[in-house]
């Protein structure tokens, strides 16, 4: 029995039979390469949008498109101010409607009482709107305001866009609400807080950052819809003056400039469509800065 | 002391709220033998019963530890004390808690104005996500107290009651997650005891520090023990021993024995307790 008898293997990681089968390594190998690829082909469409949107709208971005009212069809020059404008006023309304009624339904459905009936059938409706087709926004506030005003305006813009929103910032506000730690609510019950001093002071802060992801989510895809204001707010070539009166917007008025056979407005359908992404970036970007959690 | 105001605290500028005693505590005896008194007291989540028929009395300026196995129940009669188990649905109870003679189930008895007089700690560290300062002076704040002056005075009292003072007395201002684990814990019982509670209920303390950061909280219990009545969940044996007066063993809902710290780590009178102190299971 010689103490040195034993044979010491070559290496201590590859010999003995503890090897990774090659097989095994190969797949992982291809299985990382697919994932690699994949996330690589999911940019192309997304960069092609980005490069056509410049190529054909840089060159007429200019001051003149944001101050100018629309040409009528066959004339050149003008901007598009007032849709622009039109925009802002009724993503604004659609805002102003369906943000406080979307948190403190969360508040109500997550806080108060997240296993009432109230609170499922909510939920459940606002999953059920969510996947509605946006016309149908459109064609309630048609009726609902349209026809009740007699007069398309914003103001119907405004409902239908509110509407298609309600349900995205509802269902984020609640999962933001979802993701506040229960711990914040019990240190703050354990010292004599009201319910309501709880979610004002502690959870709402708290829930806030992600609440306004869901919000800037909300104010692209309302600002980008075309199919609920089409025939709520209709278009105009005139500022506005006022919310009861056909308003123009960046979306309609790149259906309309389009499809018209004249090629300076088919130009400054693309150089709207480059501003409407320019305009949701901004908002997005400037809403993360100032919405951005303050304690970390 | 640069951070805090000057201006002397008067009684007058505190309002009445925190200085005058509530009715709960109305002619306070400091070593009143059963300050805290559980009378047959029945706990259920839903169908399950936690707790079966608990009888007790804990005397004031002392503190009780209540040790046992996991899931034994010692932990849902602490949060009975200050009514935090009713946050959860579905849950009853039978029996009765009175502190001082008073029935916290009492209609006249604010769930807010207990929760006040009852201050918890809890077993992981909940700070705010706001500066030290704001976590302290939050149990005045939702009170409605904006002089600075008294928000100033109790910051420093806190801090310095839960020896955090001089570790922290020049970054007030920073956010309380910055902290570390222990300093995060001794911040939690500042803001604890900053809306002057005659109780404190402690579940599991130090079940997530480090032993040195172990070591300052129990110093600081025992240096509490002065002004507060202390309730403390524990799993560490030699915590108990080393901090408590009085310990309760309880077993499947059950209170099994309760008798002095000494008594119960020396000799107990009941084999299950032996059993559980001296580690053959649990």
């Amino acid at each position: 029995m010689s103490k040195n008898s034993a044979p010491v293997p070559q290496n201590f990681f590859t010999t003995g039979g503890k090897q990774t089968s090659p097989l095994r390594l190969l797949r992982n190998r291809l299985l990382t390469a697919l994932c690699i690829v994949l996330s690589l082909l999911t940019l192309v469409p997304l960069l092609s949008i980005i490069i056509l949107l410049l190529r054909n709208g840089l060159p007429l971005l200019g001051a003149d498109l944001f101050t100018q009212l629309p040409p009528a069809p066959g004339q050149d020059g003008g901007g598009f101010g007032n849709a622009i404008v039109g925009t802002l006023v009724m993503v604004g309304i659609a805002l102003i409607f369906s943000v406080p009624l979307g948190i403190l339904s969360a508040v109500y459905i997550n806080e108060y009482a997240p296993t009432s009936k109230l609170a499922a059938a909510v939920r459940f409706v606002a999953k059920l709107l969510t996947g509605i087709p946006s016309i149908i926004c459109g064609v309630f506030a048609f009726a609902a305001v349209v026809m009740t005003t007699h007069q398309f305006s914003a103001l119907a813009g405004g409902v239908a866009l509110s509407i298609l929103i309600l349900p995205t910032i509802l269902l984020t506000s609640e999962q933001a609400l979802m993701g506040v730690a229960y711990a914040y609510r019990e240190a703050s019950f354990g010292v004599g807080a009201t319910p309501f001093q709880t979610i004002w002071r502690i959870v709402l802060p708290e829930a806030l950052p992600a609440m306004m992801t869901g919000v800037m989510l909300a104010v692209a895809r309302a600002s980008g819809e075309t199919a609920p204001v089409l025939f709520t707010a209709l278009f105009s070539y005139n500022w506005i003056h006022s919310l009861m009166e056909p308003t123009a917007s960046l979306s309609v008025l790149i259906y309309n400039f389009a499809s018209l056979p004249y090629s300076h407005h088919i130009s400054m359908a693309w150089a709207a469509s480059l501003v409407l992404v320019i305009l949701v970036t901004i908002v997005n970007v400037s809403a993360q800065i100032i919405f951005r959690p303050r304690h970390r | 002391m640069e951070t805090l105001s000057n201006e002397k605290v008067t009684e007058d500028m505190i309002p009445p709220d925190i200085t005058q005693p509530l009715p709960l505590t109305d002619d306070f005896v400091p070593g009143e033998s059963n300050f805290i008194q559980v009378k047959d007291f029945k706990f259920f989540y839903g169908k399950k019963q936690a707790l079966h028929g608990i009888n007790l009395e804990i005397p004031s300026r002392k503190v009780t530890a209540f040790i046992g196995p996991s899931g034994c129940g010692k932990s849902t009669l602490l949060r009975n004390f200050n009514r935090m188990n009713e946050l959860i649905p579905g849950v009853r109870h039978e029996g009765d808690i009175t502190i001082h003679g008073t029935s916290i189930y009492d209609p006249s008895v604010e769930i807010i104005a207990l929760r006040r007089r009852i201050g918890m700690v809890f077993q992981k560290s909940n700070p705010f996500p706001m500066s030290i300062y704001e976590n302290i002076v939050y149990p005045l704040r939702i009170a409605g107290q904006k002089n600075r002056a008294v928000l100033d005075e109790t910051v420093e009292r806190c801090l310095r009651s839960a020896a955090l003072w001089e570790e922290v007395k020049d970054r007030l201002h920073e956010s309380a997650l910055g902290l570390s684990g222990g300093q995060m814990q001794r911040l939690c019982i500042a803001r604890a005891v900053a809306s002057r509670p005659e109780i404190l209920l402690m579940d599991e303390p130090c079940s997530a520090l480090d032993p040195i950061a172990t070591a300052k909280v129990e110093e600081l219990i025992i240096e509490l023990k002065k002004d507060f009545t202390i309730l403390i969940v524990t799993h560490n044996m030699q915590q108990a021993s080393r901090v408590s007066e009085l310990t309760a063993f309880f077993y499947l809902g059950n209170l099994v024995e309760f008798d002095s710290t000494r008594k119960i780590f020396t000799n107990p009178s009941k084999k299950q307790t032996e059993e559980y102190i001296t580690g053959r299971f649990g």
